[in-house]
């Protein structure tokens, strides 16, 4: 895909995308749009500024590797792979239905999909199981994973994360999705976090923090973690759950509920794509 | 003297076999390379096998990212380990994904012997037979665990093969070994035994000590738990006067819930079950084991006997 470098061209897409995941929910009736929105700046970054791939040839095997670990937050992933041309932008609008391409939480049978997720805490395994075979095979692809914060809590994460510097993947950059909340409320009072980038970097990564909502910052962040050599890096993004739509603003439950008709209509007006 | 052998030695022989031939396999292990054997494998393709540490659930998600990448994985671990701690990254990176990832699990049922319980996996054919996608297949000897080893790399796909910790009498004259084809090793018309694995070998000297009471008693091992081969249970619970299921694993869910869900279903039959009946292993010997647990021949010949009588 043609790369942009253009940040202003980047926040108008993210607009879009935006714009897409709640017409989306709202037609689904049910979904994710907090985690969905908390990180739409840093995966529409990704994939049409930083990303080698090709929307024709998604089964190929020279390209870049995406993973969403954090696999509710499909909506997200199929707005941006339907703006690229993955599949056409009807199929969002089945999103969760019976027979859908788009199912409730990722499976292969979407284009762009190499691996299905959903149940949480796996995704940075699957990333690192991209990056060795590139690796094995001396291919100079990039493989990405999304993950949640509250979905760091899991012991596979850091399974993973300990073999991954290990086995020195720089190929490999984790970005982490800090917007605060999970399900049950603050990651800080269900279960703690911090000091996050200590916590990564004791496990030998390279830590950049960043505003995961400014395009600049994304995107030089992206870049620094291509530099890296000899270890993995994980881009914290600090986020706000909901973003862009500020009566889903760091609230909790819009974690996993669809906008009714009404917040539907005030999202896009907000959204004003 | 019938040759004895270790499948996990026969499995690790396999892998460096396979390795030469295709570049695309890789091997994965979680800290028991020199126990599953395949370290065999990791001394000569080292640049393909990788050593995840004790950390099996990173090592199974991890071979589903290896997969999505045109790999054929082969991980290993003891069967406790592979499917016990690993369940959910198997079914949903793995299986769900239907990718090529073989996984070899030794240290099977109670011939683990001193370690005990907690090594002892009982339960791992349940839990992988229910598995979409999933193919299982327990070796019943040494020579057999490499035709199933080379019958999952030619067959795209998952695959749970189990294998046993102690040395496996080989069991001679079997016929050709085919994915989901049971082989009938003796045939007979009065009572059928199927048995998988270890329990193949008393299987057959069930049959022996049956034939000197002048009862005659069909053999089968049922080495492809899934798919199953239906046509032989069906036939055998037609024209026997019933079955006895033998494995060295929890009645519950395995090789005997096989025979029975397709028994009950197509002809309805006697079924008794040989396996460990809702207990816990135990540390001890392997033929202790095999005693206090009820997997011996004699027991074997105890139900057939209360089948025919
Ligand atoms: C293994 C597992 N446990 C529980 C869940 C249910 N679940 C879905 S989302 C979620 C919270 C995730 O929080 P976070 O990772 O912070 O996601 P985000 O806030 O970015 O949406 C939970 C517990 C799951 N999908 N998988």
């Amino acid at each position: 895909m043609e790369a942009t470098k253009d940040t202003a061209i980047l926040e108008k897409k993210a607009k879009k995308i935006r714009s897409l995941i709640i017409q989306m929910l709202d037609k689904a009736g049910s979904g994710h749009p907090g985690g969905s929105l908390s990180a739409t700046d840093m995966i529409t970054a990704l994939f049409f500024s930083v990303m080698r791939h090709d929307p024709a040839n998604p089964h190929s095997l020279n390209r870049d590797r995406f993973h969403i670990s954090k696999g509710h937050c499909c909506p997200l992933l199929y707005a941006v792979l339907a703006e690229c041309g993955y599949f056409s932008k009807d199929e969002l609008w089945k999103l969760r239905k019976l027979g859908c391409l788009l199912q409730g939480h990722p499976d292969r049978r979407t284009p762009g999909i190499d691996v299905a997720s959903g149940s949480l805490g796996q995704g940075l395994s699957v990333g690192l199981g991209m990056s060795l075979a590139l690796k094995m095979d001396k291919k100079d692809y990039r493989v990405y994973v999304l993950m949640g914060d509250g979905e760091i809590q899991e012991g596979n994460i850091w399974e993973a994360a300990m073999a991954a510097a290990h086995y020195k993947c720089d190929n490999l950059c984790g970005i982490l999705d800090y917007n605060g909340y999970q399900i049950d409320g603050k990651t800080k009072d269900v279960m703690n976090l911090e000091p996050i980038s200590d916590k990564w970097r004791a496990f030998g990564w390279h830590t950049v923090l960043i505003d995961g909502h400014n395009m600049k910052e994304i995107v030089a962040a992206y870049r620094e973690a291509e530099s890296m050599k000899g270890k993995p890096t994980i881009i914290i993004g600090k986020t706000i759950k909901g973003k862009g739509v500020s009566f889903m603003e760091n609230v909790v439950d819009f974690h996993g509920r669809a906008p009714t008709k009404e917040e539907t209509d005030r999202a896009l007006k907000e959204i004003g794509e | 003297m019938a040759e004895m052998l270790y499948q996990r030695d026969v499995y690790g022989k396999a892998l460096v076999e396979l390795g030469k031939i295709n570049r695309d396999i890789v091997v994965f292990d979680a800290d028991l390379s020199g126990s599953t054997r395949t370290s065999l494998f990791a001394k000569e393709f080292p640049e393909r096998f990788f050593n995840f540490g004790v950390a099996e659930q990173n090592m199974m998600a991890t071979s589903a990212g290896m997969s999505s990448c045109g790999k054929t994985v082969f991980v290993s671990t003891f069967a406790m380990f592979a499917t016990g701690r690993a369940w959910d990254q198997v079914r949903n990176s793995v299986v769900y994904n239907n990718f090529d990832i073989k996984i070899v699990a030794t240290h099977a049922g109670v011939t683990v012997g001193p370690d005990g319980a907690s090594h002892q996996a009982l339960e791992d054919l349940a839990i992988m037979r229910v598995l979409p996608n999933m193919n299982v297949v327990v070796p019943c000897d040494g020579p057999q665990t490499r035709e199933a080893v080379m019958a999952a790399a030619n067959t795209r796909g998952p695959f749970y093969i189990r294998l046993g910790r102690s040395k496996f009498l080989t069991i001679e004259n079997k016929g050709e070994f085919k994915l989901g084809k049971a082989q009938v090793l003796k045939d007979g018309k009065d009572v059928t035994i199927i048995a998988c694995g270890i329990m193949v070998e008393a299987a057959l000297e069930a049959a022996d000590n049956l034939g000197k009471k002048g009862i005659s008693s069909r053999v089968i091992n049922m080495h492809t738990i899934k798919p199953i081969d239906k046509d032989v249970i069906i036939e055998a619970a037609k024209n026997t006067s019933g079955i006895v299921v033998c494995e060295e694993h929890t009645v519950i869910g395995g090789l005997a819930s096989s025979v029975d869900e397709i028994v009950s279903e197509n002809c309805p039959a006697k079924v008794l079950r040989i396996g460990v009946k809702n207990r816990f292993g135990q540390s001890g010997e392997p033929s202790e084991l095999l005693k206090e647990y009820n997997l011996t021949a004699e027991d074997i010949e105890k139900s057939a006997l209360s089948i025919v009588s």
